[in-house]
């Protein structure tokens, strides 16, 4: 691990006021010398791959007095940014009324790990893409911008085929922000420009930059998730498949929340992961169930929909049959749900 | 380096590799700390950025007993324990956290201590070595593990002990399935996993009761 410097914010004011203002802050993110740490799971481990460089480390848990709460109301769920996985997976109310979003977060990582991570870096958990990783090789666009991708002919079993372009076929690796695109949950953030909202569906970037990965600006920290309540926000599962049965990343996933009268679809919402370069809302297979009877055929229809774009390479195109299956197996698990 | 330990006389292996292989790395680091601790103040509130070639001075409280070492800024808590306070039964086993051997529990919680940064630490650690009773009677995890003959080579354990504590504090350990879901966090490539699982089930209830 290379050098660092270390310090500690107490409020958000303090960790924006260090992360900006240096030398190299207008680049993004993902490569700027100074960074925030929470959990720091994300971050260390990127260290030791020598993937993340920073020159200064800011811890910001202190941030956790102010943004590490849970509260629920009529108008939905507030899930503070530095609240621990475990502690939201755990939580009575998220359990009840947001069971995708605890399903998520049971699912996910290890007892560890959740008990360390906080939810705001979870969102932004980089790819588990090995080129990515592996600095031993050189053509990575995410790393090194314009230098090449070497998944797409590489072993790219692990590897997206939506949202995907020639220059980076990395899958987003997280569970929780299928939950959230899924149920049109929103960001607040503070940064130098001062706080704003930012629809989750819009806190990725595409794979057009993949050195860019979110609209976050450097020095601007995640402070909250706001998820809109809604009908169908009880009868929500999260179904992932692996390749073992636990503490292992998504080969597929999904997110589905079902608003039905009787057996017709009202609402529908169903996010993908494991295939996609970013989480993955996919409105096509939202709209081929409102104001139908859901069955075993509709949803496989919904399930063709939503990879009609697909775009498989040598390694990944069994995700299509399997990722189709998962939605299957998600909506008609959400059909049997009591709630 | 392969070679057979001589007899040293006491010693143990650890001290011949320390005065060997690591040779002047860990003098120097220990020399360190004990001139630091006289010099320099706590700065347990680090609050301006800790210049780079300099260590940061910090409390580590480690099974009821606090410790000022002096550490990189690089440090985590698992190198901590093992190179600066001699306590080498949290294992550095991938040191990526995918692998559960240096889990030790901070504040009550069970954390992975290799992608803890020291500096980052303000709560009380637990490790292995914490578990016992000062007249030497074994937790009922670590007595429950040799009765149910939880391990082989042992490499994994000190971290599968803490985690299975946390796991009956936490109160996962309603059913086989459910203590193999939230142990999932802890590899053992000997594959002692069935008996690990008794374990727990033989010293939770123990815990219970205590």
């Amino acid at each position: 691990m290379r050098p660092f410097a270390y310090s500690r914010a107490a409020d958000v004011r303090t960790a924006v006021g260090a992360a900006t203002g240096t030398p190299g802050h207008r680049t993004p993110p993902t490569s700027a010398p100074v960074q925030f740490i929470a959990g720091g799971t994300t971050m260390l481990d990127l260290m030791k791959l020598d993937v993340m460089r920073p020159s200064a480390l800011v811890d910001i848990n202190g941030l956790s007095t102010e943004h590490g709460s849970i509260s629920v109301d009529q108008g939905g769920l507030r899930l503070g940014a530095f609240v621990h996985m475990a502690a939201a997976a755990e939580h009575s109310d998220v359990l009840r009324d947001y069971p995708v979003i605890a399903e998520s977060l049971q699912l996910a990582a290890s007892a560890q790990l959740r008990n360390m991570a906080t939810l705001g870096g979870n969102v932004l958990q980089r790819t588990r893409c090995s080129y990515f990783r592996d600095t031993a090789w050189n053509a990575c666009n995410k790393r090194a911008p314009g230098s090449g991708c070497a998944a797409l002919e590489g072993v790219n079993r692990r590897h997206a085929l939506l949202g995907v372009s020639e220059k980076c076929i990395a899958a987003y690796p997280g569970d929780l922000a299928l939950a959230l695109v899924a149920l049109g949950a929103t960001v607040e953030t503070v940064g130098p420009g001062g706080k704003r909202i930012v629809p989750f569906e819009r806190l990725h970037t595409g794979s057009d930059m993949p050195e860019v990965e979110t609209v976050l600006l450097p020095g601007e920290v995640i402070t909250a998730f706001v998820v809109p309540a809604g009908a169908w926000t009880r009868r929500s599962t999260y179904v992932k498949v692996r390749d073992r049965q636990s503490y292992e990343f998504a080969v597929t996933s999904a997110a589905v929340a079902l608003d039905l009268d009787g057996d017709t679809v009202r609402e529908a919402r169903i996010a993908l992961g494991g295939v996609a370069y970013r989480p993955w809302r996919s409105h096509a297979a939202e709209a081929v169930l409102k104001g139908k009877s859901l069955d075993t055929s509709l949803a496989t229809r919904a399930a063709r929909a939503a990879f009609a774009d697909a775009q498989p390479r040598e390694y990944n195109r069994f995700k299509i049959d399997l990722g189709q299956r998962t939605i299957e197996r998600a909506l008609l698990q959400a059909q049997a749900m009591v709630v | 380096m392969v070679t057979d330990i001589p007899d040293t006389g006491g010693l143990k292996r650890r001290d011949v590799l320390r005065s060997t292989t690591l040779g002047a790395a860990a003098a120097g680091a220990m020399l360190t700390t004990d001139w630091a601790a006289e010099a320099k103040p706590p700065a347990q509130d680090v609050d301006q950025a800790a210049p780079l070639d300099d260590g940061i001075t910090i409390d580590l409280v480690v099974n009821g007993r606090r410790n000022r070492v002096t550490v990189d800024t690089r440090t985590t808590l698992l190198d901590a324990l093992r190179n600066d306070l001699g306590l080498t039964g949290s294992k550095k086993g991938c040191d990526h956290g995918q692998c559960g051997a240096c889990t030790v529990q901070v504040g009550g919680k069970r954390t992975l201590s290799c992608l803890t940064l020291a500096v980052m630490v303000r709560e009380p650690v637990t490790t292995i070595e914490g578990l016992a009773a000062p007249d030497g009677t074994l937790h009922p995890m670590q007595q429950a593990f040799i009765d149910q003959d939880a391990f082989q080579c042992g490499f994994c354990t000190p971290g599968q002990i803490l985690s299975a504590i946390s796991c009956v504090d936490e109160g996962h350990v309603g059913s086989s399935d459910e203590i193999r879901e939230y142990m999932s966090g802890n590899l053992c490539r000997c594959a002692a996993y069935p008996h690990i699982v008794a374990a727990i089930e033989q010293a939770a209830p123990k815990m219970r009761k205590a």
